[in-house]
């Protein structure tokens, strides 16, 4: 990337390129962001007003660590970062650091916030931390789902379906035969589900969107359906009993680190080795790079011996066993009871954490957690009691992932065939 | 950001066009548009009778001591819920005007969806402008007293506006960044939903003395009058009525449907006939929810208690896409498809509270009728049809994200 006065004195202007662009716009929405944090954070907060963040959970070995801060000096640090931030972006020298300057800076954003909500009193941030991670887990999962189905270009929007009928068998199964039984059902409901989505896209060509559109009102009539005309009646097969945690020894006694993330159930550690795996396997396996070229280019594909529907059957039904660990989660593991509409659009946040994500299981895991955080802080701040309605921040995913996908945040690239049968000749 | 990224960048909307000829029925024999979707209707019918015959936990409890006696209570159950489900919905005047009192919005969601289909645009997003719509005619309702020929028809243009707003906001959207309207749509929905609930909550609109997400009631003159006595079947059918004649006008009679329709059918030929692509899609996203508006404002001004409460526009928006398929995306066929929706929502009330059969076994139908429509060849597998000439070509294009 060359810049201005590189070039000699030229009497035509260069357009600026649209990554140039959007640092100017990264810029300006820091600088308004450091006002704002100025503001109302900063001169919002009564002067000498302390907030309190406890980095411990009760009972932990390190008890009682704690974080104590001046609620409004923070705020103005961080609106001076901010305002740093937004200058250096706005030089558009490094382009690079476009989203990381923002990262940051939202980050800090939040930490404001936070410390602004507490002014005055104790917050358990490990707790809040704690619950992110465990939150995130339905939505990485979610999204998890929709990768393996993407990446072969099979666009799944049947994860909130595959999700919820996954929980209901889960329900079932593990009420009359113990929770692995229920484990297992959840799992092979969701490739079930999965090899329904493959059959209609891949064979019939269903519109694959309409295929994820019928699969999700299917699985929330049925389960509606079948909750209130069987669970009513039976009541014993609806208390599957929980998955409950087990702390990693160790791991699961360092501080702050711990409780977040070596303290938890199956779901949370089998979500972590999921995003491990998957990330391996898409970038350094030989399965991985079959997968991704069937999405990019399944002519190619075809041309060099890979078999394109056998590779889109396959990961489209091993992303069905995905959802059917994500639809566990709900019943063997939060609840513990299985109720009309559980996952309440869980599978859609996936799917915008999948795209928020760019199709890569490292950036879904980010993603799940973001989205995590942001229901995690909507149940905290409740406890709080700030001014900010729930509604907000119950809408801040759904905001998010529109800016995402209207490029505001950077091109997202789907796989390039996505959507796409394949007709062989 | 659409500098710098070619048509193959993947966001760039390849269109529907062939699928939904071969499936969504534009331009289809008028023989074709009723076989299939007639098929498809029985057959998720039959599929129902067993779903409701392996949930009953009494008769199943019947088949290991006394087959015989278990096959007759079975057929019996089955026969029951369905002779429900027919009186429940024409059975008796009131039962008729319930079933056009339950079309009214469905009609008006079945037509957004389906002028987006023909446009080549999938609106997932009508539940969003229903609720968008609904609450600018609810604000009209209450705020203004005026005469009631003059209230309504404000009424129904703060629903168009609302509507067509939010369906805009999404058509911009993919005209000026090329997102996808299906994931815009998505999270529109989920927004419009958090935005009514604090509205509703919010001193604004919500009704003095009360906590929880409820509206104050429309003023008398802003309700939509009932046609006959005390029967729930409202202006809001005949508005519906009116809204199929315009629909079928808009898109088979002036220029602009002809280029609503040619842009759904190849937008690249559109463009090279000089129709700008972008600003169809803003116009038909905000024709398709203003329509949905008015769908939206037929659930606060049409209907006891006359406010707005949480998630008042339903299920509707979804049940749309399968009634807009189900119709083949023609006015006239969404209207006899909304008709039959809403004998399945009045009749599946009658089932639930005669039968006992939970008002769910709807949703299932409906999904049963879309995936057989969505996919001829299952019904055709299943009947041994000949596959009709026409739709020899396999070819489907869907364009992904866009």
């Amino acid at each position: 990337m060359t810049t201005d006065s590189e070039a000699p004195q030229l009497t035509i202007k260069r357009r600026s390129t649209p990554e140039e662009r959007r640092a100017t716009a990264v810029g300006i929405v820091l600088i308004v962001l450091a006002v704002f944090t100025f503001w109302v954070f900063g001169l919002g907060s009564e002067s000498g007003s302390q907030a309190e963040f406890k980095l411990s959970l009760p009972g932990a070995r390190f008890e009682d660590l704690a974080w104590v801060v001046n609620a409004q000096w923070l705020a103005f640090i961080v609106s001076g970062v901010l305002a740093f931030l937004g200058g250096l972006t706005l030089r558009r020298s490094h382009l690079e650091w476009t989203n990381i300057a923002l990262a940051i800076g939202l980050g800090l954003l939040a930490l404001a916030f936070l410390t602004w909500a507490a002014a005055g009193g104790s917050f358990s941030l490990v707790g809040m931390l704690r619950s992110t991670v465990l939150l995130s887990v339905p939505v990485t999962l979610g999204a998890m789902t929709g990768l393996m189905c993407e990446r072969v270009a099979v666009i799944n929007i049947a994860i909130e379906g595959q999700l919820l009928t996954a929980a209901f068998v889960g329900t079932i199964v593990g009420s009359a035969w113990g929770i692995w039984a229920g484990l297992v059902g959840a799992l092979l409901t969701g490739a079930l589900l999965g090899a329904v989505l493959a059959v209609l896209a891949i064979k019939y060509r269903v519109d694959q969107i309409i295929a994820g559109v019928v699969i999700n009102i299917f699985a929330l009539g049925l389960t509606s359906f079948l909750a209130r005309r069987v669970l009513t009646e039976a009541q014993d097969l609806n208390s599957p009993g929980k998955f409950s945690s087990f702390k990693i020894p160790f791991l699961g006694d360092i501080p702050v680190i711990g409780p977040m993330f070596f303290d938890h159930n199956l779901f949370v550690y089998g979500t972590f080795i999921l995003v491990i795996i998957l990330h391996f396997g898409f970038f350094y396996t030989r399965w991985g790079l079959r997968s991704r070229s069937v999405g990019e280019h399944p002519e190619a594909a075809d041309t060099v011996g890979i078999n394109v529907y056998r590779t889109r059957y396959r990961n489209v039904i091993l992303g069905g066993f995905i959802a059917g660990f994500g639809g566990a989660f709900f019943t063997l593991a939060q609840v513990s009871r299985f109720e009309e509409n559980l996952t309440a659009g869980i599978g859609f946040i996936g799917l915008a954490a999948m795209i928020f994500g760019r199709w890569m299981p490292l950036g879904v895991f980010g993603a799940g957690l973001v989205f995590g955080f942001a229901r995690a802080l909507q149940q905290k701040l409740g406890i709080l009691g700030t001014p900010i309605p729930s509604e907000f921040l119950s809408m801040t995913p759904y905001i998010v992932t529109l800016i995402v996908v209207a490029g505001v945040v950077g091109k997202a690239r789907p796989p390039a065939a996505d959507g796409q049968p394949y007709i062989k000749d | 950001m659409t500098e710098g990224q070619g048509p193959d960048g993947g966001w760039e909307d390849k269109g529907y066009s062939e699928w939904f000829a071969r499936v969504s029925g534009v331009g289809s024999s008028l023989k074709q548009a009723i076989l299939v979707p007639a098929l498809a209707l029985l057959t998720a019918l039959i599929i129902g009778g067993f779903i409701i015959a392996v949930t009953d936990l009494d008769i199943l409890k019947v088949w290991g001591q006394d087959p015989i006696e278990a096959f007759r209570l079975t057929i019996a159950a089955v026969l029951d819920a369905y002779k429900a489900l027919i009186v429940g919905s024409i059975g008796s005047p009131r039962a008729i005007s319930e079933t056009l009192f339950a079309a009214t919005p469905l009609i008006f969601a079945g037509l957004a969806v389906a002028i987006g289909f023909q446009a080549g645009l999938f609106n997932i997003g009508v539940n969003g402008q229903m609720h968008i719509g609904g609450l600018a005619a609810l604000w009209v309702g209450f705020t203004f007293s005026l005469p009631a020929i003059v209230h309504i028809p404000l009424v129904i243009v703060g629903a168009l506006l609302g509507g067509a707003i939010w369906g805009g906001i999404a058509g911009l959207l993919k005209a000026r960044t090329g997102a996808h309207e299906v994931i815009t749509t998505i999270m529109l929905n989920f927004i419009a939903l958090f935005l009514v609930d604090f509205l509703l909550k919010s001193s604004f609109f919500q009704q003095e003395g009360r906590n929880d997400p409820i509206s104050k009631a429309a003023n008398l003159s802003a309700r939509f009058p009932t046609l006959v006595g005390d029967f729930r079947v409202n202006i809001g059918f005949l508005l519906a009525l009116v809204a199929v004649a315009f629909i079928w006008w808009l898109m088979y009679r002036s220029t602009i449907g002809f280029e609503f329709r040619a842009v759904g059918f190849n937008p690249d030929a559109g463009k090279y006939a000089g129709m700008s692509v972008a600003w169809i899609y803003v116009a038909v996203m905000g024709i398709s929810g203003a329509l949905a508006g008015i769908g939206g404002a037929n659930q606060v001004v049409g209907l006891e208690p006359y406010r707005g409460i949480s998630n008042f526009a339903g299920n509707i928006g979804f049940d749309a896409i399968a009634l807009a398929l189900l119709g083949r995306s023609h006015p006239v066929g969404v209207l006899f498809a909304g008709l039959l929706f809403g004998g399945l929502r009045a009749g599946g009330r009658e089932m639930q509270g005669a039968a006992g059969i939970p008002i769910d076994l709807v949703l299932v139908l409906q999904a049963l009728i879309i995936v057989l429509i969505a996919a001829p060849e299952l019904v055709r597998a299943i009947y041994r049809l000949k596959t009709p000439e026409e739709e020899t070509t396999t070819t489907v294009t869907s364009g992904g994200w866009g």
